[in-house]
């Protein structure tokens, strides 16, 4: 099982014992402060919003560094925060496996596709993919691999929002957590519809500041209790929980051979999925030039190395201050890890801001999210494929803003009806569908001249198709303690990650639709793609002029 | 403002021979200078991360070895990996900026030059 992201899932129906840490009045103070703030930014950010580039790529106009913290602020949602801190305070070592998989993983985006996507693409991900292929089967494709992944991101975050609200606003019932579910949605429906990609990613610069500041006061604290010095950190930590094993790993994967595999398995899909998670790709069209891309993607793997160091003190932190115990016996349990560790130190103050940081960070990647798939359909699908192109972009624009408001009461009522299931289960198909369904195709059609539609095609539809089977048969769905179908065993698939299987499985369906394809593609178009992607040749903004 | 940079020129004719590009001295120098860094770093980081995964699945004992008080070798590699992914980052900026954007800028304004209404958005305004 994956304990991080699993944000309050048990919450809603262990409450009963709740013991109240610090001022709900409070917290919802402070988060209503942040909403406010946020909202007038959105407003002012919105006046320029006029043409389709503005709407979703925000005119191009930001910074690598802006645009670098907004990745930041998209990648660490509150299931990186509290996910992490809880999985190192409870786990030790194998939480810390997780943020090294995250970190990585950026090298991929780095080297092989930020800035050839950046100079090849315009809105979404589909752009790139059916540059030089056949535009309808792989818009298609590429939309539908989109959708979906956005879709279970989502359903997960939306989840997460209701667990973590009843933690820090002790709402425990399961209407109010609807309630705020929906309040959650309505205030990211508002967001995205309003601001657009300009007003999304200052909520995600805001939040990514806020967050990353908090997670290091509370660093700095925890290291100033112990002389500065780490090793006398994990030496407390071991001390408390009376196990010197929470320093190395093997705690939660090293049970058995499955485990071990399954762990394989994850770091696969975390290492792999990342560069081909839509919202993460659509980022980099809001930067002007290639290189603003590549700074981006710097900014981004400093902000987020940094935040994960954070998290490793505070994750022993919490172990040594608090105890594992404890941890698990609050409200949250593994997930509440963070917040008793703020109240520990600084009172219901930190608690309170560093709870409203957590919400809001949910409600910024909720938002990205929302965007990159109301992109996608309006301009891929609707755009694209059922008007071929014979649509104005004020047209395409109107249809993404309903496109927002549709998505939002779809993640509203799958939030409201995956309470109390297991998030973990959906960010894990999130990313493994991702590294399954899109990162062969990116790769092959950047740097395999012989690539084509076939292979495309299938890599895609094999991908996504495998990832989502796989999961049905896992012990996550069926025949476990915790899975979402209890009573029923079909689980014939043993690993609760199919990375293992199905990006391979992508990759060699994208080589195989390749060679049995008699079709060949344009040359031209090939030509085309690769000198636009290495040169940024009409793609940059004619400023060096 | 209203300009599409990233718009792909698609329908505007082959003012280009793309096909031509890609057989030139320099592109060619480009692409070769581009793919000898990125694959040979990208197979090295991921074997590295591989072998430290496998060896945070497999080789717990190994991983607990003391190294320094409580700190053990699985807590360095772990940092290592940090570390590591921060100097890659920093070197490949460098090799980027030293032996890609010169030659990128220098093609991609030869070809602006040749062909501008090719490349450059007439909503844009831009020269």
């Amino acid at each position: 099982m994956i304990p991080l992201m699993s944000a309050g899932v048990r919450v809603p129906f262990q409450t009963t014992e709740t013991t109240t840490v610090g001022s709900p009045l409070l917290n919802i103070t402070i988060f209503g402060l942040f909403v406010a703030v946020t909202l007038v930014i959105v407003l002012r950010a919105s006046r320029n919003n006029k043409t389709a580039a503005d709407y979703y790529a925000a005119g191009r106009s930001f910074t690598g560094g802006q645009n670098g913290t907004a990745i930041a602020g998209d990648y660490l949602s509150a299931a990186s925060f509290l996910g992490i801190v809880g999985a190192i305070a409870i786990n030790g070592y194998d939480g810390f496996l997780y943020s090294i998989g995250f970190l990585v993983a950026w090298l991929v985006a780095l080297l092989l596709v930020a800035e050839l996507l950046r100079n090849t693409g315009k809105f979404t991900m589909a752009d790139v993919l059916s540059f030089r292929l056949k535009q309808r089967p792989v818009r298609i494709a590429a939309a539908i691999t989109t959708l979906a992944v956005c879709f279970f991101y989502l359903l997960a975050q939306m989840a997460g929002a209701g667990g973590l609200v009843s933690l820090l606003l002790g709402i425990d019932d399961r209407l109010g957590q609807s309630l705020v579910i929906t309040v959650v949605g309505v205030l990211m429906i508002m967001y995205v519809l309003i601001g657009g990609m300009k007003g999304t990613t200052w909520v995600q610069i805001i939040k990514a500041c806020l967050l990353i500041s908090g997670a290091f006061i509370m660093t700095v604290w925890v290291l100033a209790l112990h002389n500065f010095n780490f090793s006398t950190l994990l030496g407390a930590a071991i001390e408390t929980s009376g196990n010197a094993a929470i320093t190395s790993p093997g705690l939660q994967y090293g049970l058995s051979a499955i485990t071990r595999l399954d762990f394989l398995s994850l770091a696969l899909a975390l290492v792999l999925g990342t560069a081909a998670l839509p919202h993460v790709l659509m980022r980099f069209y809001t930067v002007p030039t290639a290189k603003e891309a590549r700074r981006s993607v710097v900014w981004a793997i400093w902000l987020i190395g940094a935040f994960y160091l954070f998290t490793l003190v505070l994750g022993y932190g919490a172990s040594a201050l608090i105890g594992s115990e404890r941890i698990l016996g609050a409200p949250g349990g593994v997930n509440s890890a963070a917040p008793l560790l703020a109240y520990e130190l600084g009172g219901s103050i930190l608690l309170g801001l560093i709870s409203a940081v957590a919400f809001a960070t949910i409600l910024a990647v909720v938002a990205g999210l929302t965007i990159t798939a109301a992109a996608s359909f309006a301009h891929d699908i609707y755009a694209s494929v059922i008007r071929k192109g014979r649509v104005n972009p004020d047209g395409e624009v109107k249809v993404a803003r309903r496109t927002v408001i549709v998505i939002g009461l779809l993640s509203i009522a799958g939030g409201i009806g995956a309470q109390g299931q297991n998030v973990a289960f959906l960010v894990a198909l999130a990313f493994a569908v991702a590294a399954s369904a899109n990162l062969p195709t990116i790769l092959y059609s950047l740097f395999w001249k012989k690539f084509n539609t076939q292979g495309a095609v299938w890599s895609m539809y094999g991908g996504l198709g495998s990832a989502i089977l796989l999961i049905a048969l896992s012990p996550v769905v069926s025949g476990g303690e915790k899975s979402m179908i209890q009573g029923a065993d079909f689980s014939l698939f043993p690993l609760s990650n199919p990375g293992i299987v199905s990006i391979p499985l992508a990759f060699f369906l994208g080589w195989l639709g390749t060679t049995l394809s008699r079709t060949p593609e344009d040359p031209m178009k090939q030509a085309e793609m690769e000198v636009r992607s290495l040169t940024g040749v009409g793609a940059e903004k004619a400023t060096d002029h | 403002m209203g300009s599409h940079p990233g718009e792909p020129a698609a329908g505007s004719g082959p003012a280009v021979d793309f096909t031509e590009v890609q057989q030139t001295e320099q592109f060619r120098e480009l692409r070769k200078r581009h793919r000898s860094f990125v694959f040979p770093m990208a197979v090295f980081f991921l074997l590295w991360y591989f072998a430290y995964v496998l060896l945070a699945a497999y080789a717990i004992d190994f991983m607990a070895t003391p190294v320094f008080g409580n700190i053990n070798i699985g807590i360095i590699l772990g940092l290592l990996q940090f570390v590591s992914t921060f100097a890659i980052t920093m070197w490949y900026v460098s090799y980027a900026n030293r032996r890609l954007d010169p030659i990128a800028a220098n093609l991609r304004h030869e070809l602006e030059e040749a062909a501008p209404e090719a490349f450059i958005d007439p909503s844009g305004g831009k020269k």
